[in-house]
């Protein structure tokens, strides 16, 4: 196995100064995963405003393939409408599980792209997935917590679809 | 077999594995026995021939096929016994693996308080005590345990170089403690325990000794009478036998006056519609249709272990980890989790390499054929206690060569130019 297909340098880069690390205030929703097979671990916040991924902030303790995907997915993520967010942990996922032959696209993983190799590295895609994991988690329980709050909102049902099936039509 | 009589080489023969090339034509450097050990050529021969020779069910079957299974099968047992010097055969129990065993030792004395005369029930009050370096399948299982019966799960804590901490024995051996469960072996300290001292202090106060020998049974000779344990549990698949049996020995008036664990085929006397009466042990623990070609294949393993000698394994395992010990210890970095010294310590080191995380440092390791294990080792309270998530580990075996251990050396400083930690 070529090890460069899989540190790509982009996930060292990530790796070494990793973007919107630290847990920050306000949030909805909280999680804390953990890959029981390594122990690796990560505690997630979101916070959501006007359905758009307002800040994801994250503590982690892991590998470099681990803590950097929780870095490029806080870029994709952030700042955008929650149902283009699904989208792209929906590619995310889809990369990592298509074993080498998901061509990605570069225009929505954007940085993403570099963790192409890891689906070769049966080992360490749920290292790639679990910030993206704990990001739909939160951001799941996050939508539910806001709508059983707001008089005005839709069921729980059309609210949760997009993140749990990844339904990419809008909320 | 003197020390020089030890030839590596020729082991190595028996397990044709090591002839295997890998990804990137790099020779195999198997550095993850503890984790599962190789199979020679012997143990697969054997497995094969019983299912193309021998195959029936044990015990049940009226026909030749039949009645060579269930010798071969009884044979197993016969073996194993021997290996581990049990008084008597009818003490060796077959399980699934060392975990099934552990749960069934833990299962039945937390039953044991509601069958026959309740002797060596656990109940509320009682007192569990194990350590903070035990693998998770002799740590759930007392918490279940516990859970079950409303006892208390106590524990020794570590030393900074991670051996028992034995100041409070007195405080934590008491008139309380019902039984007292360790590892002979740390699977991921690689700290060989004083289990046979703590047998006698467990009994002192009438407390049963249970002895998780996962890692010591393949690299140790084992003696379970002279260790004075209660309950021995061990698995197949660390001693170069397959997986899918475990070993589960006990004393044999321990074993007659507990309860069954499952229920089913073979571990019963009789039974009708409204109740049934249980089997004498073995049989009373080993329901339904056993591991019957893993028994065989077992069998094998130690007749293999005994022709080399567990005494030239266990002094091949010494001199491979010292030499391991010294190479890593130049390794810049490096931090050893566990004894740096090898006295009374197994083949099994745990380490940190500054700046790289275990996964990384495995993927590049593997990348070279160097094969070891990253992560918690099924050991993560042994990790808190040192302050680290996970680990990397090499762990070795009667086959292991100086030449493995520096090829890991190698490759632990091209993982360290990879991540450009230099």
């Amino acid at each position: 196995m070529n090890l460069d297909s899989l540190y790509q340098e982009i996930i060292l880069d990530h790796y070494k100064n990793p973007h919107h690390r630290g847990l920050r205030e306000p949030y909805e929703a909280q999680v804390h995963h953990v890959n029981p097979t390594c122990g690796d671990e990560i505690t997630l916040r979101v916070h959501l405003e006007d359905g758009v991924v307002s800040d994801v902030s994250y503590d982690a303790l892991g590998c470099s393939i681990s803590q950097a995907s929780a870095s490029v997915m806080t870029d994709l993520v952030i700042g955008k409408p929650i149902h283009e967010a699904v989208v792209r942990h929906e590619q995310f996922l889809a990369l990592m599980q298509g074993k080498g032959q998901v061509d990605p696209d570069e225009d929505i993983l954007e940085d993403g792209v570099a963790f192409a190799g890891v689906a070769k590295f049966p080992a360490r895609i749920k290292c790639a997935l679990l910030g993206w994991m704990a990001w739909k988690d939160a951001t799941a329980q996050a939508v539910l917590r806001g709508s059983n709050t707001d008089d005005t909102t839709v069921t729980d049902q059309t609210v949760t679809d997009p993140i749990v099936d990844g339904v990419k039509e809008d909320a | 077999m003197s020390a020089l009589a030890y030839d590596v080489d020729t082991i190595r023969k028996d397990f044709p594995i090591f002839l295997r090339r890998m990804s990137g034509d790099h020779q195999l450097a198997y550095l993850d026995s503890a984790n599962t050990s190789q199979k020679p050529q012997q143990v697969v021969d054997a497995i094969s021939s019983h299912y193309l020779e021998h195959n029936a069910n044990v015990a049940r079957a009226m026909h030749q096929l039949g009645a060579e299974a269930s010798q071969a099968y009884e044979d197993a047992r016969d073996t194993v016994a021997t290996f581990i010097a049990a008084p008597s055969r009818e003490e060796v129990v077959f399980t699934r693996n060392a975990t099934e065993a552990l749960n069934l030792v833990a299962t039945v004395l937390g039953r044991a308080g509601h069958w026959r005369d309740g002797e060596h029930g656990v109940g509320p009050g009682d007192e569990i005590l194990i350590s903070e370096m035990e693998h998770h399948s002799n740590i759930v299982p007392w918490q279940l345990l516990c859970e079950r019966t409303g006892a208390t799960l106590r524990w020794f804590g570590l030393t900074d170089e991670g051996r028992l901490d034995l100041d409070d024995v007195d405080s934590l051996i008491t008139e309380r403690t019902k039984v007292v469960a360790l590892t002979w072996v740390s699977n991921m300290l690689g700290t060989i325990n004083p289990v046979a001292d703590l047998a006698r202090r467990a009994h002192e106060v009438g407390a049963l000794m249970v002895v998780d020998a996962s890692q010591a049974v393949p690299q140790l000779p084992v003696d379970v009478a002279a260790l004075g344990a209660d309950f021995v549990a061990f698995t197949g698949h660390k001693m170069v036998g397959p997986t899918g049996i475990g070993v589960l020995w006990g004393r044999y008036e321990l074993l007659a006056e507990l309860p069954p664990f499952l229920g089913g085929g073979e571990m019963i006397e009789t039974v009708t519609m409204e109740r049934s009466t249980y089997a004498a042990p073995p049989s009373r623990f080993e329901a339904g249709t056993p591991p019957i070609a893993q028994a065989v294949g077992l069998a094998a393993a130690a007749d293999y272990l005994s022709g080399i000698g567990m005494a030239a394994v266990a002094a091949h395992e010494q001199r491979i980890t010292a030499y391991a010990l010294d190479q890593l210890g130049g390794v810049d970095g490096l931090r050893v989790v566990g004894p740096t010294e090898s006295v009374d310590r197994g083949g099994a080191i745990s380490f940190e390499l500054a700046g790289i995380h275990p996964h990384d440092v495995a993927q590049v390791l593997d990348s070279r054929g160097v094969a070891v294990r990253a992560g918690h080792h099924c050991a993560k309270p042994a990790h808190q206690r040192f302050g680290v998530q996970s680990t990397t580990r090499a762990s070795f075996y009667l086959y292991t060569t100086e030449q493995e251990v520096d090829a890991l050396v190698e490759a632990l400083d091209q993982a360290r130019h990879y991540f450009k930690v230099v």
